[in-house]
């Protein structure tokens, strides 16, 4: 039966993902590990602040893993919240499992704790590379309502693979703060057909962003998790370079491009129009074929 | 103006012993939502500790956590609730989750 992983909250979506039973988690809700903010600004905390950090089995393989919780405050981060990813990505530097897996669901900095928030996702992206120049593969998933945005859409191109559902959306800026700061005549962050082709999975894995785009369900990106677990990115000059190389050659593309349907065209993926309508299974044949797959 | 959250605790003597168990928890801390977690306390108490953003509704809450406390009566119990503005519905709801939860545990 299809579990929708887009409507689990992050417990459910961990439960559901990892071999049945096998989540340890650390920092849990009994240690009341919380924020030392909210309170005085009059928002409740979480016990575990917004985010569930531990260890669990995929298939038998040891992983580390951490799920925002996209219902608490948008899965911001805060301090503690991100205290408890560096923890994580931290330990796994130290006890090496197979890989990471950053369920993520977040709009960013927590803003009632800006400064903390930034450094806390500042850190985040240094612990990742450090992870991964040792060898220790991160997966980001993205599927929950609440996209990945802000610093955690940073964090999520910072990891080796990115694995995301169709509903799931990818981008720096959200719609709301893109309008707030440009005006809705530059982008209309009610008009969800227009999000979603601008920061959604089908967008995302068109472009290269995303590595696997997979429907929104649990266990759909268990198995994504599983065939990508074993592929890191590589981490050196050449793979930096061919980056840049393919962020020129869309940048170049871009230019004068007013909506994602003609960069697709321009692309060269056929029928563009209609992309937003196709089924996850009918769209991946038609991602082009990108500057560079390492 | 005072913008600090509420806190409210609750200490009732309970009939139905809980044992030992592993925390529960339940709900998630949203708009109009709230988390629950039982833990197990030492003695014959139910303890209920409630930290909310919706000040000003005492009264609501002594109803709510009476209700509760009739229907389950449970001893040795610490319920901490972080709620953000949930109906009286809701709480109870999520309350009766939390209890069906530890009960689904039991041996």
């Amino acid at each position: 039966m299809n579990l929708s992983y887009s409507e689990c909250s992050a417990r459910e979506r961990l439960a559901a993902l990892l071999d049945a039973g096998s989540f340890h988690e650390w920092l849990p809700p009994q240690a009341r590990i919380t924020s030392p903010h909210l309170a005085q600004l009059g928002v409740p905390s979480s016990f575990d602040d917004g985010v569930a950090i531990g260890r669990g089995r995929l298939a038998g393989q040891a992983v580390f893993v951490a799920a925002q919780e996209g219902a608490f405050m948008g899965g911001g981060v805060g301090e503690v919240h991100g205290a408890k990813l560096v923890g994580l990505l931290r330990r796994a530097q130290r006890e090496r499992p197979r890989a990471v897996l950053l369920l993520a669901e977040s709009g960013g900095v927590r803003l009632h704790e800006a400064n903390a928030g930034l450094i806390g996702v500042s850190e985040v992206m240094r612990a990742v590379f450090d992870l991964r120049a040792a060898g220790v593969p991160v997966l980001v998933l993205i599927g929950g309502a609440n996209g990945c945005f802000g610093g955690m859409g940073l964090v999520a191109r910072c990891a080796d693979r990115v694995i995301i559902s169709d509903v799931g959306r990818l981008a720096m800026s959200g719609p709301e703060v893109i309008e707030a700061s440009h005006g809705v005549e530059e982008f209309d962050a009610r008009d969800r057909a227009l999000v979603w082709r601008t920061t959604g999975g089908k967008h995302r894995y068109l472009l290269g962003d995303a590595d696997a785009l997979v429907d929104d369900d649990v266990a759909a990106f268990r198995q994504a998790s599983l065939d990508w677990l074993h592929r890191p990115r590589p981490m050196d000059l050449a793979a930096l370079e061919a980056e840049h190389t393919l962020l020129a050659e869309r940048q170049r593309q871009a230019q004068g491009c007013d909506d994602a349907r003609e960069l697709w065209q321009r692309l060269g993926v056929p029928e563009p129009a209609s992309v937003p309508d196709l089924e996850v299974a009918a769209l991946r044949p038609l991602r082009p074929a990108l500057p560079e797959t390492p | 103006m005072d913008i600090g959250l509420e806190s409210m605790q609750w200490q009732l003597a309970g009939q139905q012993p809980a044992g030992d168990f592993a925390p529960v928890l339940v709900g998630v801390v949203g708009s109009g939502n709230l988390e629950v977690m039982l833990e197990p306390l030492p003695g014959a108490d139910c303890e209920v500790r409630v930290e909310t953003s919706a000040r000003g509704f005492r009264p609501i809450w002594d109803a709510v956590v009476a209700d509760f406390h009739r229907r389950h009566g449970l001893a040795g119990v610490r319920v901490s609730v972080n709620d953000m503005g949930a109906t009286p519905a809701v709480v109870s709801l999520r309350l009766d989750q939390a209890v069906a939860e530890w009960r689904s545990r039991q041996p």
